[in-house]
C-alpha cells in the first residue's frame, strides 16, 4: 500500500518537473521563465522526496529526504527572489506582450519622494 | 517558421515518451530517471541558447533542484541512502552559486 502511494507521489513529482522545465524552455521572458521553473521544479522535487519518505518510512532514507525538503523550501524562494531582483536592476527588458511593471513604478515613486525630501 | 519549431519540439517530446514508456524494457525507476535526464537536457538547451545572463543563472539553479530528485530516485533504485547526501550538497552549492552570481549581475560586491 505504501509502495503504491509513494509511486503516485513520485509520478506527480516527475510530471511537475517535466512541465516546469518545459515552461523554462517555452516562455518568452526571464521573469516568466523564473515563475514557471521555480514553482514547478520545487514542487516536483518535493513530491519525489515525499514519495521516498512514504515508501521507505523513517529510516535513514526518510530522515535525509526530510532534511532535503526543508532545505528546498528554505532555499528555492530565496534564490528566485535574488535572481529576479538582480535581473530587474540590471535592466533586462520585459517581454513585448507584458502589461504592467509594478516594480518600476514603485522605484520611480521612491525616487520622487527622495527628491522632495532633499529639496525641503 | 514558428509552427515548424512547434512541430519539431512536439515530435521530439512525443518520440521520447513513446520510446521511454512503451518500447524500453526496464525497471520503473529507470524510466523515471530517464524522464529527469531528458528534463536536464532541456535545461542545458536553455543554458546554451539563453539570450541574457539571468536566463543562464536561472537554468543552473533549476538544474541543481532537478539533481536532488535524480539522486533520490537513484537511492531508491540502488537501495543505498548516501545518494541523497550527494543531492543535498549539490543543492547547497547551487544555492550559494546562484546568490553570488545574482549579486555580481546586479553590480554589487559580494560583501555589500
Amino acid at each position: 500500500m505504501t509502495d503504491i502511494i509513494g509511486i503516485i507521489l513520485i509520478c506527480i513529482g516527475i510530471a511537475f518537473d517535466f512541465l516546469g522545465v518545459l515552461g523554462l524552455v517555452r516562455l518568452p521572458d526571464v521573469y516568466n521563465r523564473l515563475q514557471a521553473a521555480t514553482k514547478c521544479v520545487t514542487f516536483g522535487s518535493m513530491g519525489i522526496l515525499l514519495g521516498v519518505i512514504v515508501m521507505q518510512g523513517f529510516t535513514s532514507f526518510g530522515f535525509k529526504a526530510l532534511i532535503g525538503i526543508v532545505f528546498i523550501i528554505l532555499s528555492a524562494p530565496t534564490a528566485a527572489h535574488a535572481v529576479a531582483r538582480a535581473a530587474h536592476r540590471s535592466k533586462i527588458p520585459l517581454a513585448k506582450i507584458s502589461v504592467v511593471d509594478k516594480y518600476e513604478e514603485d522605484k520611480e515613486l521612491k525616487d520622487e519622494t527622495l527628491k522632495e525630501e532633499v529639496e525641503v | 517558421m514558428k509552427i515548424l519549431k512547434w512541430i519539431i519540439g512536439l515530435i521530439i517530446i512525443a518520440a521520447f515518451f513513446y520510446f521511454n514508456f512503451f518500447v524500453y524494457d526496464g525497471d520503473l525507476m529507470l524510466k523515471f530517471i530517464n524522464v529527469i535526464l531528458f528534463s536536464s537536457l532541456l535545461v542545458l538547451i536553455r543554458v546554451i541558447v539563453g539570450p541574457t545572463a539571468a536566463d543562464r543563472i536561472v537554468s543552473v539553479d533549476i538544474l541543481g533542484v532537478l539533481i536532488i530528485g535524480l539522486t533520490a530516485l537513484l537511492s531508491l533504485y540502488y537501495d543505498e541512502s548516501f545518494f541523497i547526501d550527494v543531492g543535498l550538497i549539490w543543492a547547497l552549492l547551487s544555492l550559494i552559486a546562484t546568490l553570488a552570481f545574482s549579486k555580481i549581475l546586479e553590480g554589487r560586491q559580494l560583501d555589500d
